[in-house]
């Protein structure tokens, strides 16, 4: 399998893991290490003052996994920039998952917000992987404002209804100059399959892991579809039978060509 | 820029791998919604040969479903043939002993207007030479404004510009951009263009990240089929470049030509490979499949019984009754000729075949009023 | 004199944004903190000064995707 390079750095796994809503974070430690993931995100929130609860961070950091803070709770990009500087403080890291959602219904992104934190971002030196709409302009014009990734997601934030997005996440591949992660709404390895079939890059699984019967099981099921839908978009799908194949003895529209 | 994806790319090695592509190769790319490069190849290889009926049922439906039933129809002006380089295979070389004409701006005038008596045209395609002292950007730019009061689609087919010099014409009015490369073979073109500006292979095949940096609007391409005898692998070269370029400059339009070489006048250059008009066919059907939203551009190089079959099966846009010398239309009727066209037909009788397959010209489908920098 | 801490009105006894992280027990790493809502870097913690109603927001790691 191809490694995966976003920003100049590799990773040897396509599974992108959310550390929101799982039991305990003693599974969601376990969910991890079986997934074989190289980055997870994670949220901020204020501390309380007396504070005792167990730091999850202990349970992500490891030398392999990449933390990509996100700006979860923002809603704009002036509190994206405050968020994003933060994260970067607390956290030791200039990577950042940007996310923008002022509809705490659906937290789907707002793009507008989205494209101008971008721009500030980047020119903060922020490596920036946008959470956004499955909207080819707008992934086009993320990537020129210097986005490392794009994220487009694939049905609404813990739906776990797969690839409502198929068509446009397909253009968005098509066009993409940086890798394409497909991001919210994938809610079965079969899903991640299948992006991955279609040559997305990467893959961000969160809710369909962290609320499964077993997580730890899930989490492998997830890494092995991911795996195997890479396997399959590089080996080259082969052709799915056509009505439009089938050999003609009479050539109507060629036979001009044969005089 | 471009050219640094080119060395990328192997020459030997891409035509090893389109002559080595198999049925099961050209059978997964025709079923296949929407193509890559290795797909392409596959379709122009002599592996798709058996499928070229069912390449133009392909070609065909593609076509209707993104350009309906419509022909675009343009009309090239040469207002100069006053030219540097030395093109071994141009009619305009600059040693041949030819009468030079760079059209005044009366005459230039005067060619708009007996284009307009021909038929409503309202694409133009203006071409010249490469004369940047005497006809150079200033002389351009007012070819266009003069332009501006008779056509509403305003094109060029002239030397590579700076991106400054594209964006200066944009501001009179300038839409489009044709440019052949001529060959992606980076070590032969300096034997076709052994001289002048054209010998700079780098300057010419990064002309269209200038033209897409400027911000023009429609970007044509073309390699001249007749120069490389590997005419597959230059045809495999453009769909990277073109490829290339959609994903860089995504706002802008583009179409591909397949110019077949013609004899040029006073020229002895004969071509290292010749393209049958089923291989024309082939690389068409191969182009539409590969890209459903390029505009495929056919000009009277193409003999009529081509034209009129093919205007159903891939093709979006066709000059009608060109004259390829400066002034043409009105000034120099029996001028000396770039090359010599195939259909010699008038615009009645070709827009009379284009109906007879249902195909309805259009002449106008941009205005300068839309573009903001023209207006 | 009073500050706010995470919306908390918080009696604080030092100077600098060091010792409210001393009074407080901050970690060594995981953590960030804003002073009206500015972030201030950990190597500028001494040498900011808190003010009597000062706004602080400490933030750190949580769960989420």
């Amino acid at each position: 399998m191809e490694k995966l390079v976003i920003a100049g750095k590799e990773f040897g796994s396509r599974l992108f893991l959310g550390s929101g809503k799982f039991s305990s974070n003693q599974v969601m430690e376990e969910a991890i290490k079986a997934s074989g993931t190289e980055m997870v995100t994670l949220a901020m929130k204020r501390i309380e003052l007396d504070d005792k609860e167990d730091d999850m961070l202990k349970h992500i950091a490891h030398p392999n996994i990449q933390l990509l803070p996100n700006t979860s709770g923002v809603r704009d990009a002036d509190e994206a920039v405050f968020a994003a500087q933060m994260a970067r403080e607390a956290f030791g890291t200039n990577w950042l998952k940007l996310e923008i959602h002022p509809d705490p219904r659906y937290l789907l992104p707002d793009s507008v917000e989205t494209l101008k934190a971008t721009e500030k971002l980047v020119k903060l030196g922020f490596v920036v992987l946008p959470y956004c709409q499955a909207d080819p302009v707008l992934c086009r014009q993320l990537e020129e404002a210097g986005a490392a990734t794009v994220m487009p997601l694939a049905a609404p934030i813990g739906t776990n209804k797969g690839l409502e997005t198929k068509e446009f996440i397909r253009i968005i591949i098509e066009q993409a100059g940086v890798p394409v992660v497909v991001d919210a709404g994938i809610g079965a390895p079969s899903h991640a399959a299948e992006a991955m079939e279609m040559g997305a890059s990467a893959c961000l699984v969160n809710t369909a892991i962290s609320v499964a019967g077993n997580p730890v099981e899930m989490a492998k099921a997830f890494k092995l579809a991911v795996e195997a839908g890479r396997m399959a978009y590089e080996s080259g799908l082969g052709a799915v039978t056509s009505g439009n194949l089938v050999a003609s003895a009479s050539s109507p529209l060629t036979a001009f060509l044969n005089d | 820029m471009f050219s640094e994806e080119l060395e990328k790319i192997d020459w030997d090695e891409t035509t090893r791998k389109i002559m080595s592509k198999t049925d099961a190769d050209v059978r997964r790319a025709l079923t296949k919604s929407h193509c890559d490069v290795e797909d392409f190849m596959a379709m122009l290889s002599p592996a798709a040969e058996p499928y070229l009926e069912q390449m133009a049922q392909l070609s065909k439906k593609y076509t209707e479903e993104r350009f309906g039933n419509t022909m675009s129809m343009f009309i090239p002006l040469y207002i100069t043939n006053s030219c540097s380089n030395s093109c071994v295979y141009c009619g305009f070389h600059v040693s041949n002993p030819m009468p030079r004409v760079i059209l005044t701006p009366e005459q230039i005038e005067n060619e708009y207007k007996a284009i307009k008596e021909i038929a409503p045209f309202e694409n133009i395609l203006l071409v010249t030479g490469e004369n940047p002292a005497k006809a150079g950007v200033p002389y351009l730019a007012k070819a266009l404004d003069i332009a501006k009061k008779y056509f509403s689609n305003l094109k060029i087919e002239v030397m590579p510009l700076a991106a400054e010099e594209y964006a200066e014409l944009r501001e009179h009015g300038l839409n489009g951009v044709i440019c052949f490369q001529e060959t992606y073979h980076k070590a032969n073109y300096n034997i076709y263009h052994p001289r002048g500006m054209k010998s700079k292979f780098e300057w010419r095949v990064n002309g269209f990240d200038r033209m897409g940096q400027a911000g023009v609007h429609s970007i044509g391409m073309g390699v001249l089929i007749g120069l490389e005898k590997e005419w597959r692998t230059d045809i495999t070269m453009m769909a990277y470049h073109l490829r290339y370029l959609q994903k860089k400059y995504w706002r802008t339009k583009y179409s591909v030509n397949f110019p077949r070489m013609r004899p040029a006048q006073n020229e002895g250059f004969h071509p290292n490979c010749y393209m049958t008009d089923k291989q024309l066919a082939q690389a068409t059907f191969a182009m539409r499949i590969f890209d459903h939203d390029v505009d495929i551009s056919y000009s009277t190089r193409e003999p009529a019984f081509i034209r009129n079959n093919m205007a159903m099966l891939g093709v979006t846009t066709m000059s009608a009754e060109s004259r390829v010398n400066p002034g043409g239309y009105h000034t120099y009727p029996q001028a000396l000729e770039q090359f010599t066209v195939s259909d010699n037909r008038k615009v009645g009788d070709i827009i009379a075949s284009l109906k007879a397959v249902g195909r309805e010209p259009v002449w106008k489908d941009w205005d300068a009023s839309f573009d903001h920098k023209a207006s | 004199m009073k500050i706010t801490v995470n919306n908390k009105e918080t009696e604080f006894d030092g100077t600098s944004v060091s010792d409210l992280a001393a009074q407080l027990q901050l970690p060594e790493k995981g953590v960030a903190v804003a002073v009206n809502n500015e972030m201030i870097p950990r190597s500028e913690w001494s040498a900011t000064p808190l003010a009597e109603n000062a706004n602080v927001v400490i933030i750190k790691a949580a769960c989420g995707g």
